[in-house]
C-alpha cells in the first residue's frame, strides 16, 4: 500500500459508473442494421450520381451489392459475437468507406488511366474481412495485454523495414512487394496503441507517483521512468529523419502523450512532451529540407505563384475548398483533379470540400467526431485500465489522423502526408482503420455487456 | 482515469472545432479571394466549358467554337477572320478579348443575367446558360467591297446608314486572322508576338483607333460652320481670296494644288478643293465658331462607344489665327478617325442630324429569344437643315464635275469630298488619300449610305487627285453594294 498522503493526491475516487453500464445494455441490432442500410443507400446514391454527372457507365449495382454484402457480413459478425456493441460504430465506418469509394470513383473519371476505385474496393473488402475476423476471433480485449512486448517489437520492425526500400515521393514509408505496396507504419499504429495501453496500465502508478516535486503539481521525473518516454521521442524523430514522414511521427508522439496523460493525469508529462515535441519539430523543420519546404508552403501557400511556377499542391487544395463555398459545386462538378498528384489520397478531402461544400464537409467531420466520441465513450464505460487506455488510444489515433491531414490540406497546420481514415485511397490505411473499428466494437461490447471486471 | 479520458475527449472537441472554423474560413470568408486568384484555373475552365455564342453578319454566324479536348475546352473559330477582325476582335484563351468579343462578352460567354428567364435557377443549379448570339449591323456585301477595295494596302473604310447610325462596314487593312490567337500554347504565343512585331500593325483597328489628319475632307465641317454662322450667306459669291493666301500674322504663303482658286466662291472652293478660300473662311468664322462646329460633328469627344470605344478625334481649342487657317483645311494638328469622317458625311446626308453609330443590332439567347435590341439614338445636330441641303448640292458637284468623279454611280445621286492629307516633317510622309461621301438611289428621298475611306500608302501624287484616285473607287464600290442590297 502506498502512503495515504500520496493516495489522496493521485488515485482520485472514481465517479460512480453510469447506470446503463451496470445493467446489461439493451441489444440494439435493429438500430444498427437500419443505420447500416442508410449508409449503404447514401453511398450507392452518391455512386450512381457520379455516373450520371460523368455521363459514363459505371457499375453502381456491383458497387452497391459489394458494399451491402460487406456491410451485412460485418453486421452478422457483430450481431453474433458482439451483440452489445455500440450500434453506431459500424454504420459510420461503412458510410465513410462508401463515400471514400464514391470520391475515388469520381476522381477516376477526371484522371482516365489511373483508376483507383477497383483496388480500393478490394482493399476495403479485405478490411471488412479482417474486421469480421477480429470481432469473431478476439473474444476478450484483455487478451491483447499479454502481447505488449510482442506488439512493440513488431511495430518497430514494421517501421524500420521501409527504410531499406527506395523512397517514394520523398518518403521512406512504402514497401513494394510483388506489385503491391504497403505502408507498414499504418499497422504499427495499432500495435503501438496496444503496447502503450499495456505498459501504462501496468506502470501507471509508478509513473504517477515517483519523482521529486518541483512546485505545484509539477514533478521532476526520475531517470528510470523517463527512459521509455525518451525512447518513444527518439523513435518519433528517428521515423521522421529516416522515413521523412512527419505525419506518422506526429501521430505516434501525440498518441503517446495523450495515453500517458490519460494513465497518470500528470500535467508535467504533457509539459515535457510538448517541450520535446516543439524542440524536435523545430530542429527537424529547420534542418530537414523535405519537412522545411512543407513548413514554408504552409506559411505562404502562394509563394510558388509569386515565383511564376504556378500554384503548388496546397494552393490548389485551398482553391478547391474555396470553390466549394457553402453548398459545394455538386458531386462530379468540381475541378479538384487540378491538385494533381495525391488528389485521391492525401487530398481527397479537397474533393469533398469542393463538391459537397462546407455543409457536406462539416457533416463528414462530424461523422469522424461521432466515431471518436463513441470510442471515448467505450473507454469511459470500461472498468479495466488496459481497456480504457486502449479505447482512448484508438479513438485518439482516428482523431489525430483526421486533424493532422484535414488541418494540413486546409492550411491550418503544415501539410504532412497522412491518409484520411476510410476516405483516402490507400490499402494499408483502409485495412488498419477497419481493424481499429473492430477493436472499438469489441471494447464497446465489453463495456456495455457489463461485468468485465477490473478495478478502475 | 475517467476524468482524464474526458479531458482527452474535450481536447478532441477542440481539434474538431479548430478544423471546422478553419474550413469555414477557407470556404466562406476567403472563398472569393481564392476564386479570384489569377493562378486559379477554375474561372477559365468554366468559361470555356461550353461553346461561345456567335457573332452574326446578315443573320449568318461569322464565328464558331471548336472542341479542343483540352482543359479549356472550346476555342473560338472565325469563318472569315481577317475580313471581320476589326469588328469581332479576338477571343483568346491566352490574351483575353477585344472589340465586339469584349464588349458583348457577357452575352457570348453566357454570364449575362438577361440570358435566362429564371436567373435564380442557374444560381441554384450552378449551371450557366448557353452563350447568346450577337447580331451585328454589318452588311457582308459592303464589308467585302471595302475589304477587297483596300486590298491589303494600309487604310480603313467605314460605311454608315445615315438615318439610323447602323455601321454597315468597318474595315481596317491590313488585317489578321483572330483565330490564330484563340487557344493556348506556343503557337498562339508566337502568332501574338509576330502580329505585334509586324511593322504594318495588322492588329491596329484603323477605323476606330487610328486618327489621321483629315485634310480637305474637313472642308465640309468648315463650310457648315461658315453657313451656320452666317459668315457665308451666298455660296456662289466670290470670296476675294488671294492665291496663294498669306497665313494671318505670318509671312507664310498657303498655296493651292490646282489653279482657278483666286477669288473663287465657296461652292467652287469645295468643288475644286481650294485651300486658300476655305482657310480664309475658317479664320473668318473664328476659333470659337470652328471649335463649336467641329464638336457638334463629334470632334473632341472621348465618350463614343460603338460599343467598343473609339479614339478621340481632335480639333484644337487653343490656336493662333494662322494655325486655325491650317486646321480649317484639316491640317496642323487636326486629326480624325475614319469613323468620325463617315459621321461628317452622314450628318450632311441626314439633313444635319447625327445618329450615334453602333455595331450591335441585337443580342439573343441561344434559342433565339431577344435579350436586348439597340435602336437608333440621336447624337446631336451638326448643322441646320438648310445648311445640310446646301452642302449636299456642293458635294454632288464634287462628284459630278469636281475632284471626286471616280465615286460617281450611274443611276444614283452621289455626293462626296476628296482629300489628301500631308503629314510628317516638311510633309515628308506618304500622304493619306481620303474620300468621304454618301449615295442615294435615284428617286429615294434620303441617302442610304455614308462612307469614309482613307488609304495610307496612296501613290504619292500630291493634291486631291490621289483622294480621287485611291480612295474614291473604294467608296464607290461600297456605296454600290449598299444601294444594291436595299
Amino acid at each position: 500500500m502506498p502512503p495515504p498522503a500520496l493516495t489522496a493526491k493521485v488515485t482520485e475516487p472514481e465517479p460512480a459508473p453510469p447506470p446503463w453500464s451496470d445493467t446489461r445494455a439493451p441489444r440494439r441490432g435493429g438500430v444498427g442494421l437500419m443505420l447500416l442500410a442508410g449508409a449503404v443507400l447514401i453511398s450507392a446514391l452518391g455512386h450512381a450520381y457520379v455516373g450520371l454527372v460523368g455521363r459514363v457507365q459505371i457499375s453502381t449495382p456491383h458497387y452497391a451489392a459489394g458494399l451491402a454484402v460487406a456491410a451485412l457480413l460485418a453486421h452478422l459478425a457483430v450481431r453474433l459475437r458482439a451483440p452489445y456493441a455500440d450500434p453506431v460504430l459500424l454504420p459510420i465506418a461503412v458510410l465513410l468507406n462508401g463515400l471514400g469509394l464514391v470520391l475515388i470513383e469520381r476522381l477516376d473519371l477526371a484522371t482516365p488511366g489511373q483508376a483507383g476505385a477497383g483496388d480500393q474496393l478490394r482493399w476495403s473488402g479485405l478490411g471488412v474481412g479482417l474486421f469480421a475476423l477480429v470481432v469473431v476471433g478476439l473474444r476478450d480485449h484483455r487478451v491483447l495485454q499479454r502481447y505488449a512486448y510482442l506488439s512493440v517489437t513488431a511495430a518497430l520492425a514494421l517501421m524500420l523495414v521501409p527504410v531499406f526500400f527506395p523512397a517514394v515521393n520523398g518518403a521512406h514509408i512504402w514497401i513494394r512487394f510483388a506489385g503491391l505496396s504497403f505502408q507498414p507504419g499504418e499497422f504499427a499504429k495499432i500495435l503501438l496503441a496496444v503496447f502503450f495501453a499495456s505498459y501504462l496500465a501496468a506502470n501507471r502508478t509508478a509513473l504517477a507517483l515517483t519523482g521529486r516535486r518541483l512546485f505545484w503539481r509539477l514533478r521532476l521525473l526520475p531517470g528510470r521512468v523517463l527512459g521509455p518516454i525518451l525512447t518513444i521521442w527518439l523513435l518519433s524523430v528517428g521515423v521522421l529523419v529516416l522515413e521523412r514522414d512527419l505525419g506518422t511521427s506526429l501521430l505516434f508522439f501525440g498518441l503517446f502523450v495523450i495515453m500517458l496523460f490519460t494513465a497518470t493525469g500528470r500535467i508535467g508529462w504533457i509539459a515535457v512532451g510538448l517541450l520535446l515535441a516543439a524542440l524536435g519539430a523545430y530542429a527537424v523543420g529547420t534542418l530537414e529540407p523535405h519537412v522545411h519546404s512543407r513548413v514554408q508552403d504552409w506559411m505562404n501557400p502562394f509563394a510558388s505563384i509569386a515565383r511564376g511556377e504556378g500554384p503548388g499542391q496546397l494552393a490548389q487544395s485551398l482553391f478547391a475548398f474555396a470553390a466549394g463555398g457553402l453548398l459545394g459545386a455538386g458531386l462530379g462538378h468540381g475541378h479538384s483533379f487540378l491538385i494533381g498528384f495525391a488528389a485521391k489520397s492525401d487530398f481527397v478531402l479537397a474533393t469533398a470540400g469542393e463538391e459537397l461544400g462546407l455543409v457536406g464537409l462539416t457533416a463528414l467531420l462530424l461523422l469522424y467526431g461521432l466515431l471518436v466520441s463513441r470510442g471515448f465513450r467505450a473507454g469511459l464505460a470500461l472498468r479495466d485500465p488496459f481497456g480504457r487506455l486502449l479505447a482512448t488510444g484508438l479513438a485518439s489515433i482516428v482523431a489525430l489522423q483526421v486533424f493532422v491531414i484535414a488541418g494540413g490540406v486546409t492550411g491550418l497546420i503544415p501539410l504532412t502526408g497522412m491518409a484520411m481514415p476510410f476516405l483516402a485511397q490507400g490499402g494499408s490505411s483502409v485495412v488498419t482503420n477497419w481493424i481499429i473499428v473492430a477493436l472499438l466494437v469489441r471494447l464497446s461490447d465489453s463495456a456495455r455487456r457489463g461485468g468485465t471486471g477490473g478495478s478502475g | 482515469m475517467i476524468r482524464y479520458i474526458r479531458w482527452c475527449a474535450w481536447f478532441c472537441v477542440l481539434l474538431l472545432a479548430a478544423l471546422l472554423v478553419n474550413v469555414a474560413r477557407v470556404q466562406v470568408w476567403e472563398s472569393a479571394a481564392y476564386g479570384a486568384n489569377p493562378a486559379n484555373k477554375r474561372p477559365a475552365i468554366e468559361r470555356y466549358a461550353q461553346p461561345r455564342g456567335n457573332l452574326l453578319v446578315d443573320g449568318r454566324p461569322v464565328t464558331g467554337s471548336r472542341d479542343s479536348g483540352q482543359l479549356l475546352r472550346y476555342e473560338r473559330t472565325y469563318t472569315d477572320g481577317p475580313l471581320y477582325a476589326p469588328v469581332t476582335g479576338f477571343s483568346s484563351q491566352t490574351y483575353g478579348t477585344s472589340f465586339a468579343e469584349r464588349a458583348e462578352d457577357a452575352v457570348l460567354a453566357g454570364t449575362d443575367p438577361g440570358l435566362s428567364a429564371f436567373p435564380l435557377w442557374y444560381d441554384l443549379s450552378r449551371g450557366r446558360p448557353a452563350g447568346g448570339d450577337v447580331a451585328t449591323t454589318l452588311r457582308a456585301a459592303v464589308q467585302e467591297a471595302a475589304y477587297r477595295g483596300l486590298g491589303g494596302r494600309r487604310g480603313a473604310a467605314v460605311a454608315l446608314e445615315p438615318a439610323t447610325g447602323r455601321i454597315l462596314a468597318l474595315v481596317s487593312s491590313p488585317s489578321y486572322d483572330p483565330g490564330l490567337l484563340s487557344g493556348t500554347g506556343t503557337k498562339v504565343k508566337a502568332a501574338w508576338a509576330r502580329l505585334n512585331a509586324d511593322p504594318a500593325r495588322p492588329m491596329l483597328n484603323r477605323a476606330l483607333r487610328e486618327t489621321y489628319p483629315p485634310g480637305s475632307t474637313f472642308k465640309i465641317v468648315t463650310a457648315a460652320a461658315a453657313l451656320d454662322a452666317g459668315v457665308v450667306t451666298d455660296v456662289d459669291a466670290p470670296t476675294h481670296t488671294p492665291d496663294p493666301y498669306p497665313l494671318p500674322g505670318t509671312s507664310t504663303l498657303l498655296p493651292n494644288a490646282g489653279t482657278g482658286c483666286e477669288d473663287a466662291s465657296m461652292a467652287e472652293a469645295v468643288q475644286w478643293s481650294c485651300n486658300t478660300v476655305m482657310a480664309k473662311i475658317g479664320v473668318q468664322v473664328g476659333l470659337k465658331g470652328m471649335v463649336a462646329a467641329a464638336e457638334r460633328f463629334g470632334f473632341n469627344d472621348e465618350g463614343l462607344r460603338v460599343p467598343s470605344w473609339v479614339s478621340r478625334s481632335d480639333f484644337d481649342t487653343d490656336m493662333s489665327p494662322d494655325q486655325l487657317a491650317l486646321s480649317s483645311i484639316g491640317q496642323f494638328n487636326t486629326r480624325a478617325t475614319p469613323l468620325q469622317m463617315a459621321m461628317v458625311a452622314a450628318a450632311v446626308a441626314q439633313g444635319g442630324e447625327i445618329q450615334t453609330p453602333f455595331l450591335v443590332d441585337r443580342t439573343t439567347r441561344h434559342g433565339g429569344g431577344l435579350v436586348r435590341r439597340h435602336g437608333p439614338h440621336t447624337l446631336g445636330r451638326a448643322m441646320s437643315p438648310p445648311t445640310a441641303l446646301r452642302l449636299q448640292e456642293l458635294m454632288v458637284k464634287v462628284v459630278e464635275e469636281g475632284t471626286g468623279r471616280n465615286a460617281a454611280i450611274p443611276g444614283a445621286r452621289v455626293g462626296g469630298k476628296t482629300g489628301t492629307a500631308q503629314h510628317g516633317v516638311g510633309n515628308a510622309g506618304t500622304p493619306y488619300a481620303w474620300f468621304i461621301g454618301w449615295a442615294a438611289a435615284d428617286g429615294a428621298p434620303q441617302p442610304a449610305v455614308a462612307v469614309a475611306v482613307v488609304v495610307e500608302d496612296a501613290e504619292a501624287v500630291r493634291g486631291d487627285i490621289s483622294g480621287n484616285g485611291a480612295a474614291a473607287p473604294i467608296a464607290r464600290t461600297m456605296m454600290e453594294a449598299a444601294l444594291a442590297g436595299r
